[in-house]
């Protein structure tokens, strides 16, 4: 991450346009379309595969289902839309099971990672990067009908 | 993980029965009531697990926990500690005295204290025999409690929950709907919003405690209920309660009145 954190947007920072986008890069940049492949498919990353199934990523192992297909996303919705469901998805979808990937409060009993135990405030961060979400993006945006 | 290979997305089959050696039906379907306003039916994990699984847990010579059933056995009839005594010494036959007990665990002691099962193994140890108490989820308390579950095996789960029990189960149904961690997902988001839905490789169940201990393939050995739930929480990426505590058997106190009907399942077989 050295010498791109100029114009990043931290989690609390954040600027929502109807409560539901946002429209600016959280970089600055545009994502990286292949990094975006890995986090969307990575257990280390945003497993999003855990829960939705994409079709165009047969090599995905354990595609699950507790969230829709997000073949066509990027067809959907549009980019500001696509990137407040990454940072938070339960603007645009109260009560929803899916996970906020770029928020650090208001959670009850927060972990360290998966070891059980309390985090540590002083380095508990977003369950992704700024540049990991502007990745992702990037590729759902690839996902056209 | 390998057990699911190309049948994973296929549909549990919810119409199975449960047999166990030909000739003991276990009751893995229940009406449910307005215990659990959100389920139509209760359902055994046996039933969410794969054809070559739930073999395993019908076949008593093919279910790896009956090792654990008859250590719990010896141990049954071994003297330890001061007093000199062995839990047989008190209870005589298991078959007589412990049938039914696991169908009402947990529940509140004399004292007004709600008690899983291992409470009151350990309060037996330490307080009549003189001996030492055994971890949670360790070996010895794991095959006690196995061999212990299979004393109430077919026989439907029946919790208290009013009375005195209702406190300690309205602070479980609260735990329950939490959105634990980092990922913010209550035993509801998984158990009952998500039941027969894929979470990665799993397809979720119920969660429900009726089959428990259990013997999982994955860890090659008998998991607690309290172990379970750690397991469920830390995986919301959240810090999770210890096995033994008060949340936690509030916790199963709760899960096990979502069970109610179903049969004590003994000692199941999960992957
Ligand atoms: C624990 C489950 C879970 C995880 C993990 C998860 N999601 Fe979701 N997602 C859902 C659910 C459930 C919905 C449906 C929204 C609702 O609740 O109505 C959803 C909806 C979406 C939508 C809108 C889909 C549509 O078809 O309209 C997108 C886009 C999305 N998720 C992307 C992602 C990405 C990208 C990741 C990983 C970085 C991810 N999700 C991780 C559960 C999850
Ligand atoms: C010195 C006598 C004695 C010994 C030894 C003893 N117990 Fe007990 N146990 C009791 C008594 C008395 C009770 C309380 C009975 C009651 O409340 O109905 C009890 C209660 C229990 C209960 C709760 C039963 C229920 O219905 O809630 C369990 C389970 C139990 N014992 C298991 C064991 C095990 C396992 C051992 C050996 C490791 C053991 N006990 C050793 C005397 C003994
Ligand atoms: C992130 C999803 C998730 C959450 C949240 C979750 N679980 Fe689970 N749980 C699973 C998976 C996956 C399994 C294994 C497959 C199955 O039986 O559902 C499982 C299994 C279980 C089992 C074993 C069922 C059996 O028959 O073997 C129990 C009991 C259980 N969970 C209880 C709970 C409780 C109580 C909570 C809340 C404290 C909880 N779970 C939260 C995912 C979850």
């Amino acid at each position: 991450l050295a010498g791109t954190a100029i114009a990043e947007v931290a989690p609390g920072d954040i600027t929502w346009v109807d409560d539901v986008m946002i429209p600016t890069s959280l970089t600055g940049m545009p994502g990286s379309v292949d990094a975006g492949v890995s986090v969307v498919s990575s257990r280390s990353a945003g497993n999003c595969v855990a829960c939705h199934g994409i079709s165009a990523l047969p090599d995905a192992a354990f595609q699950g289902n507790v969230g829709p297909s997000l073949d066509g996303v990027g067809s959907r919705w549009t980019e500001a839309e696509l990137r407040g469901i990454l940072v938070d998805a339960k603007h645009m979808f109260p009560d929803t099971r899916m996970p906020s990937f770029y928020r650090v409060d208001g959670f009850t009993r927060p972990g360290d990672a998966y070891t059980g135990r309390a985090a540590d405030p002083a380095t508990f961060g977003p369950l992704l990067s700024a540049v990991q979400i502007e990745d992702t993006i990037a590729y759902l945006m690839t996902l056209t009908d | 993980a390998a057990l699911w290979s190309g049948a994973a997305l296929a549909d549990p089959d919810l119409s199975a029965d449960l047999m166990i050696d030909g000739e003991l039906h276990i009751v893995t379907r229940a009406p449910a009531d307005d215990i659990v306003p959100n389920l139509s039916e209760r359902y055994s994990g046996w039933l969410f697990r794969d054809p070559a699984t739930r073999d395993m847990q019908a076949d008593d010579f093919e279910n790896p926990a009956m090792l654990a059933v008859d250590q719990g056995a010896e141990l049954w009839e071994t003297a330890e500690g001061t007093a000199g005594q062995s839990c047989q010494d008190c209870h005589g036959d298991a078959e007589e005295s412990m049938a039914g007990v696991r169908a009402r665990m947990p529940h509140v002691n004399a004292d007004g204290e709600l008690w899983s099962m291992e409470n009151y193994v350990n309060n037996c140890r330490t307080e009549r025999m003189g001996a030492e108490e055994w971890r949670w989820s360790g070996g010895e308390m794991t095959s006690m409690t196995a061999f212990l579950s299979m004393q109430s095996r077919g026989m439907p789960v029946a919790v208290q929950i009013d009375g005195p029990a209702a406190p300690y189960w309205e602070q479980g149904r609260d735990m329950y709907y939490t959105r634990y961690g980092q990922l913010e997902l209550s035993c509801s988001s998984c158990h009952e919003e998500s039941t027969g839905m894929m979470i990665r490789a799993d397809h979720l169940s119920q969660g429900q405690i009726s089959g428990f201990p259990t013997y999982r393939l994955k860890n090659a050995g008998i998991v607690s209920i309290h172990n379970r739930f750690r397991g469920c929480i830390r995986d919301t990426r959240a810090e999770t309660f210890a096995e033994g505590s008060e949340e936690f058997r509030a916790l199963e106190l709760y899960v096990a009145s979502r069970g109610m009907g179903l049969d004590v399942e003994g000692v199941s077989v999960r992957p």
